[in-house]
């Protein structure tokens, strides 16, 4: 029997640290904390979905996408622009020159409701777009650059300037997005009124059980032979290619799902916080994204959520003191990361904690006990001296 | 009269019919007008100076590198025009010269991804290590000689057994025609010794196309030899022929 044998997806020390999480959000953080900061977690939470996201592509596929941002972005747009479409019935709007569109079309003049906002009168179709949206768009930006074998440092550069363009489109296209400002002023969900704390407060849990539901999901993909062909593939991808995968398939897949993952967190965070803004689409928050899932370890799918909570934490207790210093935390942050501990918290917990332990809780005790049987190997002398003649 | 030779030839059934093959990069033809068939269950070693073009007519064959012109016949099927996940499911097995495995996965992951299935997402996704995988990869690690080590992360084997995890992912997806780019380069000589018992044993019923620079090992493996000098053929033979011809000496010595 192999210790690499197993029938299920979850290992127990999985289940163990899933039920740890799912304990720490659904009762001891509702329980001790008051209403406002319990939702600047929920707020927070909605960012760990982009770090799962970022675990399964940088992390296990060595896709670093610096672009998250765009899809959390689209997934959150998708839910403001029915949100924005249920508060701007022909009642509530009848002040504006043609009532029943969103206001910031009415100051723009225009007349009409576009046809790209037309699908989002319906609550299916919106939650279909959400998920569905980001990884159309996923998948156009993976297939061109994956099957023309960019990668690399050349792939997180592009989709830099993808968060970037987005940005400027939808600042440019303010008529259709609502421009800098963002879709504000969104008030019921199927006539459910969101703004209030019973609201806010069911919608943490819902975000809670997305995430747990997440986090399964990334734990099915990361222990199925997908996983290990991604792992594979970031180690040496040639060796998958010459193995018979094509191996531009596996990183679109791997593209997309991120994309999708971080377009729920997306529409949660517009539900929980009200509005959408392209200040969460563009370049500094997609890399903020990025180091959540540094800090906390991009091979840890558990070690990402806790980096999105330390880091998103810290950021609000210290910029409420120290504004203008918040962003030199945040960079020296990130360097300590790279330099001190590459896996981070959750490398920290496997190294130093979980051996202590024991196995139920870390899983690399029994791995670390057995060191390398054989010994280092002899330096490769890769050109013998060819000897045909002699 | 070309075209006779190309028809003539195929009746002849070769597994592997490389005709007229060119490659050059910016100029420089690294491979030049080459033509060389390999038979049915033949172990056929290209030696040859550095810079002859050995490892690049491997690039040609395994599609990693495309031909400016000529014709790469696999099985009568034109290999210069598919790509390389085609080309190794058409049953091209390729080692490259540097062991090539995942170090983050274990020698059973290894074996297993190498494994002729479930190679599509979905594929993948749904993969289930049945009985059948199981038992197959316990075949090919008592091959070589990994049995015991199925459990142990890979980079933490030496280098010798590193190249025969190598050669074993190529195994396990049963090629019929096999590509060793320096098989026991870097190794000892007991692991030199148990390689090329390993190849003896797995070139059965596959064609093999093997570069290597140890004569004493070409020797003991090699059916036909091929010499490749500046991405042409200098000489083709027995090893005993090859190294009787006096270009091929002129070559060596000149150098």
């Amino acid at each position: 029997m192999l210790k690499s044998d197993r029938t299920f997806f979850l290992r127990p020390q999985d289940m163990i640290g899933i039920a740890v999480l799912a304990f720490l959000l659904i009762v001891i953080l509702p329980l001790t904390l008051d209403n406002f900061r319990l939702q600047f977690v929920g707020k927070y939470l909605t960012y760990a979905f982009v770090a799962l996201g970022l675990v399964l592509c940088w992390g296990y596929a060595g896709i670093l996408s610096l672009g998250q941002g765009v899809f959390f972005g689209l997934g959150g747009y998708c839910m403001a622009m029915f949100l924005k479409l249920e508060s701007s019935s022909v009642e509530a709007t009848k002040i504006q020159t043609t009532p029943g569109i969103p206001d910031f079309m009415d100051w723009n003049q225009i007349t009409e409701l576009p046809y790209m906002w037309q699908p989002f009168n319906s609550l299916t179709l919106t939650l279909i777009a959400v998920i569905l949206v980001p990884a159309l768009f996923a998948f156009i930006v993976g297939f061109a650059m994956f099957k023309r074998r960019v990668g690399g440092v050349y792939f997180a550069i592009i989709t830099q300037a993808l968060a970037a363009i987005m940005t400027i489109l939808i600042i440019g296209q303010q008529g259709y997005t609502g421009g800098i400002n963002g879709i504000t002023d969104l008030r019921t969900l199927n006539g459910w009124d969101i703004r209030t704390d019973s609201a806010k407060t069911i919608l943490y849990f819902v975000c809670v059980a997305l995430l747990i539901a997440c986090i399964l999901i990334a734990y099915f993909v990361k222990s199925s032979k997908l996983g290990r062909i991604l792992v594979a593939m970031r180690d040496k991808e040639d060796r998958v290619r010459f193995s018979g995968y094509d191996v531009a398939n596996f990183k679109v897949f791997v593209f997309c799902l991120a994309a999708s993952l971080s377009a729920i967190g997306g529409a949660m965070f517009t539900l929980q916080v009200g509005f959408m803004s392209p200040s969460f689409v563009g370049i500094v928050p997609s890399i903020e994204m990025v180091i959540y899932a540094a800090v906390g370890g991009r091979l840890s799918i558990l070690g990402a959520i806790y980096g999105t909570l330390l880091v998103n934490w810290a950021k609000t207790s210290f910029s409420e003191s120290f504004p203008e210093l918040w962003l030199f935390g945040l960079g020296g942050l990130f360097i300590a990361v790279v330099l001190i501990f590459p896996n981070g918290i959750a490398g920290l917990w496997q190294t130093y904690i979980a051996p202590r332990l024991g196995p139920l809780f870390g899983g690399t005790a029994a791995r670390r006990a057995s060191p390398p049987a054989t010994p280092p190997a002899p330096p490769p002398s890769g050109s013998a001296a060819p000897a045909a003649a002699e | 009269m070309h075209t006779a030779v190309i028809t003539d030839t195929m009746n002849k059934d070769f597994v592997l019919a490389v005709e007229g093959l060119t490659v050059s990069f910016d100029g420089f033809k690294a491979v030049n007008d080459l033509s060389f068939y390999v038979d049915e269950n033949e172990i056929r070693v290209i030696i040859g100076p550095n810079g002859a073009g050995k490892t690049t007519v491997l690039d040609l064959i395994c599609g990693r590198t495309k031909a400016t012109t000529g014709s790469i016949r696999f099985k009568d099927r034109e290999l210069t025009k598919m790509k390389e996940h085609e080309i190794v499911r058409a049953g091209v097995g390729r080692k490259f010269q540097n062991p090539s495995i995942y170090e983050d996965l274990t020698v059973f992951e290894n074996l297993e991804i190498s494994y002729p299935k479930g190679r599509s997402v979905p594929g993948a996704l749904t993969f289930r290590r049945d009985r059948a995988v199981k038992e197959r990869v316990q075949e090919i690690a008592e091959t070589i000689f990994l049995a015991d080590q199925l459990d142990q992360r890979a980079e933490y084997l030496s280098h010798g057994q590193k190249q025969w995890l190598e050669i074993g992912m190529l195994l396990i997806q049963d090629p019929e025609l096999l590509m060793l780019d320096e098989p026991v380069a870097g190794m000892s000589v007991s692991e030199r010794k148990k390689t090329a018992e390993l190849l003896n044993t797995i070139i059965k019923n596959r064609s093999v196309i093997v570069i290597e620079h140890d004569m004493k090992f070409v020797e003991d493996i090699a059916h036909k030899v091929t010499v490749l000098h500046q991405g042409k053929i200098l000489s083709e033979g027995s090893m005993a022929k090859v190294q009787a011809d006096p270009k091929v000496i002129e070559v060596y010595l000149g150098h």
